[in-house]
């Protein structure tokens, strides 16, 4: 006080001004100005993360829901005997030996049946007919006939696939125009297609396969579905599950209450917080030199594929259950040694009941974190994988080559085929589907046990 | 009320000595917290610690009961003895001695469980209760000596956390006499209450004088002044002057102690 009362008299230029409370000066309206200029560029911001939301779900929403919906051609089949039961004994093992090939003429001439049933006026071939059908067809009537040798002799009334282009038509992807240097169908099939839709056999209906079914070979983009690699996901998290949770919860109660403060603990708690940052690809190349080079685990094994996302989640867990259990008032733990529990007693009792919500938030988000990794499977041999048949059992669920539904989707996005980046979109709606819920769980969980205190 | 509590017995009977502290050092890392302390504390009276802020008066008292055990920078020298046995003896488990010093705290923190299970929780992991009725038993003694048993008999199932202020502390009382202890440590118990909630626990503290040895630390010197029948004055450390409460408000030895009580320091 005594400095400034020695100070020349001239010293304080700036004294605040005497006027009415009504008028703004100067220096408030520019402050008004530069805080209302502020919440314009916040408006602005958020502004642009809304409409790039938008812009993306709509995206992913027109390119994904084609897969969703699958053109079929409803067939009367008459399975005649003596092409399927030469010997006409009903012994399985003659009928398996007739080949897929060997249905071809079968559904051709269910085909023309077909049209003369249904009057319908075409120049093209049998042949030429059969095309339109998707070359699964042939596999599913073998696998029928195979399933079920007494319905041998009778008319059986299927719905085939139609192949990509087929569907593609029916979906609009594919025009008379598009087709020009396509030999795989022709103007003369469309129009046939046409006839057929309007006698009503020939239609899209919701594709329950694409969901459930196996991934199909590049000549099949009509038949291939999602859910083997799903399964290979689950897999993978109930792995990443049964590792990371009690490891990652065991480590940080053990670095939180119990470890003592140095050197070594500070280093240990800086490179958890390092390892959460690792780009993930490292981890699938540790994954690759440790479990499949060193310890000889199978390739493309969901197991492998959840001890490496294992790794990868651990930080993400450890941080949050930290936080969460930072987060307890150290009044609870006071409580608690108080009345003469042990510090064990204290943890296990008090705070980490008061933890858990977080705890279990922070391994939900870590796991929707897993589930949409795709880079370190790709060193683990999990993408590329043509995940064609469900795993048989549990054992093979964990150890037999799978793919995993990131991996499917971009397996999907490289193949040529326009049918195929039409299932890869589809394919990200089924994993966003997942996350959200994920998340959503995650939210409601927290909101539901969080306590006051 | 307030005004019989000032008037109560100072002297005390048997001179029978629950913890004695002989030269206690406190260290926080560098900083010399405790200085050279020594102090008798007796059976069945109540004990005040008064002194300004930062003056050590909590440190000293959570060493009572190894509370600062919990603080990794924390050290302490010298002797306390409870019933003649040191409590920073190797052998010593600090979880069965807090069984037997229970502490109050600053601010009242019940567990966020129900109250019967906030008072359960002591003589469960103790082992204290052979079955329900003999739990039941407990809590319901516990609770009424903590004065808050008509309060709260009719809803034993609601959360502790839900009781007001003064409520949520005289449970942390009933939850640190449930594991019968023979010191009780209360770290300014009322100063997060209001007056009224303040003067119950007050008189709460005069009638748990008859079971335990309590021990207080508090920021009032009224507060001091009614409850207690010991008063010891720290400052910076020191333990300035100890004697009869009476004593040490009409008439102290130390000019410090005077200063303070008068209001010119602290």
């Amino acid at each position: 006080m005594t400095d400034i009362s020695q100070m020349p008299d001239a010293a304080p230029t700036a004294k605040p001004k005497s006027g009415s409370l009504f008028e703004k000066d100067a220096r408030t309206k520019r402050r008004n100005a530069a805080e209302s200029r502020f919440k314009m560029y916040g408006i602005a911001a958020i502004g642009i993360g809304l409409l790039m939301l938008v812009v993306l779900v709509t995206n992913i929403v027109t390119a994904g829901t084609g897969a969703f919906q699958q053109t079929y051609l409803e067939l009367n089949v008459e399975l005649k005997a003596d092409k399927l039961d030469k010997k006409g004994n009903g012994n399985i093992e003659d009928i398996k030996k007739v080949s897929t090939f060997g249905y071809a003429p079968l559904i051709a001439s269910a085909l023309e049946n077909e049209v003369v049933q249904l009057g319908i006026q075409t120049d093209l071939k049998p042949k030429e007919m059969g095309k339109i059908l998707s070359k699964a067809a042939q596999a599913e009537l073998r696998n029928y006939v195979i399933a079920n040798p007494d319905e041998i002799g009778k008319a059986v009334s299927f719905r085939f696939l139609t192949n990509s282009r087929v569907d593609g038509y029916m979906k609009g992807r594919v025009t008379r125009e598009s087709i020009a240097n396509d030999k795989s169908v022709s103007v003369e099939q469309l129009d046939f297609v046409d006839q057929l839709r309007d006698a009503g056999v020939l239609y899209k209906a919701f594709n329950l396969d694409f969901i459930f079914g196996s991934d199909a070979s590049d000549q099949r983009p009509e038949a291939a579905g999602i859910g083997v690699s799903m399964l290979g996901s689950l897999f993978m998290m109930f792995v990443v599950l049964a590792l990371a949770l009690p490891i990652g919860v065991a480590a940080s109660i053990y670095l939180e209450e119990f470890a003592p403060q140095n050197r070594l603990t500070d280093i240990i708690e800086v490179n958890i917080s390092n390892l959460a940052a690792v780009p993930s690809i490292v981890f699938g190349i540790l994954g690759l030199a440790v479990f499949i080079n060193y310890m000889h685990l199978p390739t493309s094994a969901p197991l492998v594929g959840g001890l490496v996302l294992t790794l990868m989640t651990l930080p993400t867990i450890i941080i949050s259950t930290r936080a969460s259990l930072k987060a307890v008032p150290p009044s609870i733990r006071d409580a608690a040694l108080g009345v003469g529990a042990s510090k064990m007693q204290a943890v296990f009792h008090h705070v980490l009941p008061l933890a858990a919500p977080g705890i279990l938030t922070g391994t939900i988000i870590g796991l929707a974190q897993a589930l949409g990794e795709t880079a370190p499977l790709l060193l683990i041999g999990m993408v590329g994988f043509i995940a064609s048949n469900p795993p048989d059992g549990i054992v093979a669920g964990f150890l037999s080559p799978n793919s995993a539904m990131p991996a499917q989707i971009y397996e999907w996005s490289k193949r040529a085929d326009p049918a195929f980046y039409e299932r890869a979109w589809g394919g990200i709606i089924i994993l966003l589907i997942f996350l959200v819920t994920m998340n959503t769980i995650a939210v409601l969980l927290r909101r539901r046990f969080e306590r006051r205190w | 009320m307030m005004n019989q509590m000032t008037n109560v017995e100072r002297s005390v009977d048997s001179k029978n000595i629950k913890i004695a502290a002989n030269n206690v050092q406190v260290y926080y890392g560098d900083t010399h917290a405790i200085k050279d302390v020594n102090v008798e504390i007796e059976d069945k009276t109540v004990t005040a610690f008064i002194g300004p802020s930062g003056c050590g008066k909590s440190t000293f008292l959570r060493c009572l009961n190894r509370m600062n055990d919990t603080i990794d920078i924390c050290r302490v020298q010298g002797d306390i003895l409870l019933d003649g046995e040191d409590i920073y003896d190797k052998r010593v488990d600090p979880v069965q001695l807090r069984a037997k010093v229970g502490m109050v705290f600053q601010k009242p923190n019940p567990f966020p469980k129900s109250i019967y299970d906030n008072v359960a929780y002591g003589p469960r992991i103790h082992g204290l209760a052979k079955n329900k009725a003999e739990l039941d038993e407990i809590v319901e003694k516990s609770l009424r000596r903590a004065a808050i048993w008509d309060e709260v008999k009719d809803r034993l199932d609601a959360p502790g956390t839900g009781l007001s202020g003064g409520q949520q502390q005289r449970l942390c009382i009933a939850r640190a006499v449930a594991t019968e202890p023979e010191v009780l440590l209360m770290d300014e118990p009322c100063s997060a209450l209001d007056p009224i909630a303040t003067a119950q626990v007050e008189e709460l503290i005069d009638e748990l004088r008859s079971r335990y040895s309590v021990v207080i630390v508090t920021h009032s010197m009224q507060q001091a002044a009614r409850v207690s029948q010991k008063t010891a004055f720290f400052h910076l450390g020191n333990l300035v002057e100890f004697g009869e409460t009476g004593q040490i408000f009409t008439n102290p030895v130390d000019p410090r102690t005077e200063s303070y009580i008068t209001g010119r320091i602290g």
